[in-house]
């Protein structure tokens, strides 16, 4: 189990290079500059000197070849860079973002499992019975639905016209103002949890060991609690990794519509002004959080089922 | 009162909420939106010139000048009175004695030489620099020439002389929000950064990033019984959408309102008779390059103005909220000409004027445009099958907002739609059309005219106001005749506010940024804001 753990934690460097390079090759081509995003809204004239000024201070005067060299040797140390627009570290504004954006992750994910998880199971035990067919025309509605309109519908049900919720914001932290957010990130992970619970049950319903279990004389109780819901929570497993993973990169719609103070929103806003330290760092930790709930998934996975590790 | 309204604030229909209220009130808290972002760039407002620190600006930091939005100029702010050199260079200011700094310091002329020592430090690469320099000396030292600026001196702690390079309005350059005024006596410069302090009317207390900053009542503000608000919270809410439902519900007191949603708010019973309107001071408009063969021709260029039909445009896709320009001063500007009228919309004229300039058969071009709904994509779609029933071919060139100032500095356009500022300050928005300001500072269509440059140069000399602005206006009515743009549209800002909003003015240079101390709340407020 430690090799394999090991083995699975080093796969992640290389990957997390192979993007870092991307994301600067990429920022490196696309038209635009910081200095020029200062006076894009047309709101002052351009001014040559500060332009000069700041490509300077910022080194996107130097050759290509010499600004990798800086951004992989400053990576290599941890370093993410001082932010173009705020002049402080890339690390602290990740830092002051990351708390709300992992409480609306988790919150949203705790949703989709304590609603969708229980529905998939109870669908399959019943399939054909108007709760299957409900779960699944709302699964399908809930994956169908552009997050940014369902959003809106939420504020404008519970806000404006039952006003039981804050419409936005962050508040003070509290629970209120967390739920229309998380309710609405939650919605896809929620209706695909609902449908891959149901199939896995219901094909693990179908299995011949489910069968001779039953001929057995055991009872469906016991036949659910230890066959059913241990052969299906591999697949719940793989999807709540693979929807817990990018969720932190799906919030961005939804945190700029909430006005949601996460890292999603830093990351647009950063790549409307190209704030390239602050753009890399950014889909740096996104990716890195991806890779680690993956990996934590893996492990997981060996551990419900040692033949994992063995492939 | 009423005597002092001006043109522009004349134009906003919601004026009276500023100008007339009376029986002001004490207390409460305001929700007020930065509607232009997911958050702030940073608190250390020296360091950033965007708009939406402008918001943070208002309520903590106070400038020498400052903009009354009722007189529709810059007014002295931080002293009592100036006496004008006879050359209209040097200015002696008399600063406010009871000016505190939120850390207790009182403000003495050291912290102005301080502020602007700062600001033109070739090491902080600061915007605000470009500002300075109008001020004698300053040149030498953004360029780290020099130990001082020279044209700074301290008379003794409450009289400050300032010799600037020309006999300019000071007012302009130095009521902006990267000129303000901070405290010389805080030992760590990087704390303005997270902790602001000011001399305005509130005190920081917290920021949350990427959500809110909260500031309370000074109690030692220099104005006295201001300010009314004990607390303001400027949120950020950059959705439109978003914005429309947290008004509507009440748990915002403004919002800005884009062209759909005021069409919406105009025809709503509750919502109509607060929307406070002005004409900003930006002119929407099409460049041409004149290093493409066909806008080479006066007349090709002025082909195009008489080509379109831009009234349609403002009232089908714009919803009018804009006003149709007559020439590159806004409505706003004290050099507008109000005799002046915009090109009429006249095909056949358009197609005569093609057809003397050899191109009868049309030609082809690319409009390099941002995707912005009032001057963007949407816009150059528009005008297509207007110039393409006179014979000319557009083809928009989608690109990303910061792509497109980027492409038009480095001459990489054939033509571009863009929204740029075309006041408060005349001669400084016309100084973007003289032939010796370089097409990468603003002169974007590189227009050049000799005629313009000897109207625009006698302007700058002139120290009458009138004199001046009338010099302005033909210099303003040359470029009109040239045609180097496409004169679209000015904007026109509106915001809506709850009813029991009070004191906000018709600001022609950003409606969104007002007069915190100034406001206040009656007792038909929800109880969350008592």
């Amino acid at each position: 189990m430690l090799r394999f753990t090991l083995r699975r934690i080093l796969q992640v460097i290389p990957t997390v290079v192979v993007v870092a390079l991307l994301i600067f090759v990429i920022f490196s081509v696309v038209p635009g500059t910081f200095a020029a995003s200062l006076f894009a809204d047309g709101k002052r004239a351009a001014d040559p000197q500060m332009i000069a000024r700041l490509n300077e201070e910022f080194g996107l005067n130097k050759p290509l070849v010499e600004r990798f060299v800086t951004y992989v040797t400053d990576l290599a140390r941890f370093d993410l860079g001082t932010s173009f627009r705020t002049r402080q570290p890339v690390i602290d504004l990740i830092n002051d973002r990351m708390w709300a954006s992992l409480q609306l992750a988790i919150a949203a994910m705790v949703f989709a499992l304590v609603v969708g998880v229980p529905l998939g199971f109870l669908a399959a035990l019943r399939p054909g019975s108007v709760l299957d067919t409900v779960t699944m025309v709302g699964a399908v509605s809930g994956l169908s639905m552009p997050q940014f309109w369902l959003g809106l519908l939420l504020m404008y049900l519970f806000a404006l016209q039952l006003n039981w919720l804050p419409s936005f914001g962050y508040g003070d932290g509290s629970f209120r103002n967390l739920i229309l957010p998380a309710v609405t990130l939650g919605v896809t992970p929620l209706a695909l949890l609902a449908r891959t619970t149901r199939a896995g049950v219901l094909d693990v319903l179908n299995a011949d060991f489910i069968r001779t279990a039953h001929s057995k004389g055991m009872s469906e109780v016991k036949v659910v609690r230890w066959h059913v819901a241990r052969n299906a929570l591999v697949l719940i497993v793989t999807t709540v990794g693979l929807q817990f993973g990018s969720l932190i990169g799906q919030a961005v719609v939804i945190e700029k519509l909430f006005a949601w103070p996460g890292i999603g929103s830093l990351l647009v806003d950063s790549v409307a002004i190209r704030d390239i330290p602050v753009v890399q760092g950014t889909i740096l930790v996104i990716v890195l959080w991806f890779l680690v709930i993956n990996t934590a998934v893996d492990l997981i996975y060996a551990a419900i089922d040692p033949r994992i590790k063995q492939e | 009162m009423l005597k002092r309204l001006t043109l522009a604030a004349m134009l906003g229909l919601g004026v009276a909420t500023g100008a007339l209220a009376a029986g002001e009130r004490s207390g409460g808290t305001l929700v007020f939106t930065a509607p232009y972002g997911s958050s702030f760039a940073t608190l250390d407002v020296q360091a950033s010139p965007n708009t939406q620190e402008e918001f943070i600006t208002q309520a903590i930091h106070r400038a020498l000048y400052s903009w009354d939005s009722i007189q529709n100029k810059p007014v002295l702010e931080l002293a009592d009175s100036e006496e004008v050199s006879e050359d209209g260079t040097t200015h002696t200011y008399h600063l406010r004695k009871n000016a505190v700094f939120h850390n207790g310091k009182p403000l003495t002329a050291d912290d102005i030489v301080y502020s602007y020592k700062r600001i033109a430090n070739p090491k902080n690469a600061f915007p605000g620099a470009s500002f300075i320099a109008n001020i004698n000396g300053a040149d030498d030292y953004i360029a780290g020439k020099a130990e001082e600026i020279s044209g700074l001196k301290k008379i003794d702690d409450n009289t400050l002389e300032i010799t600037y390079t020309g006999p300019i309005n000071p007012g302009f350059p130095l009521m902006q929000n990267t000129t303000v005024i901070y405290p010389s006596n805080v030992e760590d410069e990087s704390s303005f950064g997270k902790n602001p302090v000011g001399l305005g009317a509130f005190v920081f207390k917290e920021h949350v990033p990427g959500s809110q900053v909260v500031v309370e009542k000074f109690d030692k503000y220099y104005e006295e019984g201001k300010p009314y608000l004990d607390r303001i919270n400027i949120v950020l809410m950059a959705e439109d959408a978003a914005r429309d439902v947290a008004f509507r519900n009440k748990e915002i007191d403004a919002s800005i309102l884009g062209p759909t949603q005021y069409q919406a708010y105009q025809g709503e019973e509750g919502l109509k008779d607060h929307l406070l309107e002005v004409a900003e001071v930006y002119t929407r408009n099409i460049g041409f390059n004149p290093a493409f063969e066909p806008f080479k021709d006066k007349r090709v260029r002025q082909a195009i103005n008489y080509a379109i039909n831009s009234p349609l445009i403002i009232e089908r896709l714009v919803k009018n909220k804009a006003y149709p320009a007559s020439g590159w001063l806004p409505i706003s500007s004290p050099a507008f000409d109000k005799d002046k009228a915009p090109y009429a919309f006249d095909p056949e004229k358009a197609k005569a004027l093609l057809a003397e300039a050899g191109y009868a058969d049309g030609f082809e071009f690319e409009v390099t445009a941002s995707p912005n709904e009032s001057w963007g994509v949407p816009i150059v779609e528009a005008i297509l099958p207007m110039l393409k029933k006179v014979g000319i071919t557009v083809k928009p060139k989608p690109v990303e907002s910061s792509a497109l100032g980027e492409a038009v500095t480095t001459n990489n356009f054939q033509a571009f739609i863009w929204s740029n500022l075309s006041g408060p300050d005349p001669l400084n928005a016309l100084r973007c059309y003289h032939s010796r300001t370089a097409q990468s500072a603003c002169n974007y269509t590189s227009y050049a005219s000799p005629e313009f440059d000897k109207l625009y140069d006698a302007a700058v000399q002139e120290r009458d106001p009138a004199k001046q602005n009338d010099l302005l206006r033909q210099a303003n009515n040359i470029v009109q005749d040239d045609a180097p743009v496409w004169f679209f549209n000015y904007n026109k800002a509106v915001m809506a506010y709850q009813p029991w909003i009070h004191g906000l003015v018709p600001n022609a240079n950003e409606l969104a940024v007002q007069p915190y101390d100034e406001i206040w709340i009656d007792e038909t407020a929800p109880d969350s804001r008592k």
